[in-house]
């Protein structure tokens, strides 16, 4: 029995892994009556090989679909090991991950099997059982199958901490392309029902505090990258509008793993594309945290991200008129957007500026990015007085950097 | 130089910066009783840990300062660095010298200083809260060895309380010798003395709960099939979890 149960979790853990997303944030679900678990700060317990945080318990329920999305393993037509979990043995899982402190919670998503409502049910079974059956507090995210019904839906917001809809493909084109079986449709509709069922629980818990919480850290989304060929502007653009008129708390890039002869898709060999998928990451957080537009980022011009720089470096020289800046007078938005200077030494250089004149010095303690700072700002006598074009600032900054990222892509490179 | 002496603990701290205010001692140097410190030249002056005026000093620093900034002197103080005494002291006679709020002159080196050594004591905390690896007892405790950079098992208790109300557990600092307990009432200091060395798996095996060593298992397995060899990056992988925690981290010590 305990070998089978390896098994099971050898396989359905393999395949839930290329869905990203792992955060277990935004909750703020509280112990209740010295029970199991809360879901307050998002932990990562562990961190994979490849540098990603371990945070969930993530799994599918099972790895039969009747679908087949030629981008996804679990694909019908794909010959592989299948198996299932029962709602049972998730639950055992989860408890005992998360009482040795592996865990924050769980993340269950699944093949669809039979159809979307069952499917759906069995999910929400599991949610609902570890509630009411064991007093658990920890985070649950829970994937919403496309298609499964609103009352389904609603159910599932009871219990779950967080629940999504992958749009999978930054297109319609590439969605109808590669995954002839699901509607575009089928996955906006239920994310607007989500939106508006959020919403309407916020606006109740303004009133009746105790109003029982509905999907508390909201709903989230994330596509595939590169096996298609959208554009940075196209999957930008996208999500910008996800984050604006759906509510997201977070939409996530994956870079698409190469695991089909498919030939629609990338060859088996084609590296991820790590380095964009991070690119694409940090534009999202400039318009999440540093106030950019994505037009800032983005434009029809500059299609695409520079994968040599950071999308905020490359903003910056795009724009070198207006620098550089009195590092003693800009106001705080701009302060922000200096390359070198994060949201962390912007609060400390406003804060210590109160107090004294600031100088190379001082920006260098407080630990700013110098290198690449000093030819975007000046203080009262000090400034990177070489007259530099844009490009070959990029150069020099980018034979002083190194990039987590770097060795890793060259090594890949190599093998080509 | 005057030589503070006092007996390693925050409030023989706050006491000591007290007495150095009471007695006018200029150039304190001031220096742990538990710890070697050489030979020492100069006139000494020994502090007893004294509530009062520890709580005056309390008192005083908490009218100056933001509740975040008061926490960062504990917080600080747990890093037990080098001189870390004499720091928090520098720093706490600048803050009452001064008449405006000066926590966040980051022009000052001291200031800055406390600032960043909190800061490294906070992210200790935080990995002490991520790394902990509960083991189950025949007798059912959830216990759990650890070696922290700094001293943080006071900052982390709250948070385990809150998490793990309905089971018992242990956590224990191996290097510092002590640990807390949670017995469903209440959380507890204590020091015992470990016959076993944990890491051995025999010894293990005998007070494990029979269930034990197939989570483990399963948490390895787990921990194996969520890697994606494809983007396999070794320099992000340790530059989050340092090697030195690996030794007490389960799926580090795979049991295969
Ligand atoms: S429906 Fe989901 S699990 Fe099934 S093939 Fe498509 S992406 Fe994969």
């Amino acid at each position: 029995m305990s070998d089978r149960i390896k098994e099971k979790l050898n396989i359905l853990a393999d395949a839930a892994k290329y869905d990203v997303s792992c955060s277990s944030s935004g909750s703020n679900r509280k112990n209740k009556d010295k029970g199991l678990g809360n879901a307050s700060n998002g932990i990562c317990h562990a961190y994979t090989e490849d540098g990603r945080c371990v945070s969930l318990l993530k799994i599918l329920l099972t790895n039969f679909c009747i679908y087949d999305c030629a981008y996804c393993v679990s694909r019908k037509s794909n010959d592989i090991k299948r198996a299932a979990f029962t709602v049972q043995e998730v639950v055992d899982l989860t408890i005992n991950f998360y009482r040795r402190n592996y865990i924050e919670g769980l993340f269950l998503s699944s093949g669809i099997f039979t159809n979307a409502d069952y499917t759906m049910e069995r999910l929400v079974q599991v949610a609902k059982k570890l509630r009411l059956e064991h007093n658990f507090n920890g985070y649950i995210h829970l994937k919403a199958i496309p298609g499964a019904s609103e009352e389904l839906m609603k159910e599932a917001g009871k219990w779950a901490d967080r629940l999504s809809i992958n749009v999978e493909m930054p297109t319609e084109k590439s969605l109808a392309l590669l995954a002839p079986d699901k509607k575009r449709e089928d996955m906006i509709k239920p994310m607007q029902y989500l939106k508006q069922e959020i919403l309407a629980n916020k606006e109740e818990k303004k009133i009746f505090k105790k109003a029982p919480s509905f999907a508390p850290a909201g709903q989230s989304t994330q596509m595939v990258i590169g096996a298609t060929p959208e554009t940075d502007l196209e999957i930008l653009y996208m999500a910008n509008g996800f984050y604006k008129t759906m509510n997201m708390r977070r939409v996530y890039y994956s870079g698409y793993v190469p695991i089909s002869n498919d030939n629609r898709l990338p060859a088996i060999g084609t590296p991820v594309p790590m380095i964009r998928e991070n690119r694409l990451y940090q534009a999202d957080w400039l318009m999440r945290f540093y106030g950019f537009k994505v037009n800032e980022i983005v434009d029809k011009q500059n299609p695409l991200l520079d994968i040599d720089i950071d999308p905020k470096l490359g903003w910056a020289l795009r724009n070198m008129n207006l620098f550089p800046m009195d590092i003693n007078t800009i106001d705080y938005q701009l302060l922000m957007r200096v390359p070198g200077i994060g949201i962390q030494s912007a609060n400390k250089i406003t804060a210590a500026r109160k107090f004294s004149r600031m100088t190379w010095e001082h920006l260098k303690k407080i630990g700013i990015s110098m290198n690449r700072a000093k030819y975007f700002i000046h203080t009262d006598s000090e400034f990177e007085k070489k007259d530099l074009q844009p490009l070959q600032i990029k150069q020099i900054i980018m034979q002083e950097g190194n990039s987590k990222y770097k060795p890793n892509f060259s090594s890949q490179l190599k093998m080509f | 130089m005057n030589i503070v002496i006092y007996d390693g603990s925050f409030e023989g701290l706050m006491t000591a910066v007290f007495e150095i205010y009471e007695y006018k001692i200029v150039q304190p140097n001031i220096v742990n009783s538990n710890k070697e410190t050489g030979s020492l030249f100069g006139k000494v002056h020994e502090v007893h840990t004294n509530k009062d005026k520890t709580a005056r000093v309390f008192k005083k620093l908490k009218d100056k300062l933001t509740p975040n900034a008061f926490s960062n002197l504990y917080k600080t103080f747990l890093s037990e660095t080098r001189e870390i005494e004499n720091l928090l002291y520098r720093y706490i006679a600048y803050i009452l010298s001064s008449n405006a709020s000066v926590e966040n002159d980051y022009s000052n080196p001291d200031v800055l200083a406390l600032q960043q050594l909190s800061r490294k004591v906070h992210r200790e905390k935080h990995r002490m809260e991520a790394f902990v690896r509960f083991q189950l007892t025949q007798d059912q405790l959830y216990f759990c060895l650890i070696q922290p950079d700094y001293n943080v098992l006071s900052l982390i208790s709250k948070h385990f309380e809150k998490r793990y109300a309905d089971q018992r557990w242990l956590i224990y600092d191996s290097r510092r010798k002590y640990g807390l307990y949670y017995d469903l009432k209440r959380v507890e200091e204590v020091s015992m003395r470990f016959e076993n060395d944990f890491n051995d798996k025999a010894a293990l095996k005998t007070i494990c709960d029979e269930k034990e060593e197939l989570y483990q298992k399963l948490w390895c397995i787990y921990f194996g099939s969520v890697n994606i060899a494809a983007r396999k990056n070794m320099k992000l992988h340790i530059q989050h979890m340092p090697k030195r925690y690996w030794r007490y981290l389960t799926e580090k010590n795979n049991i295969n």
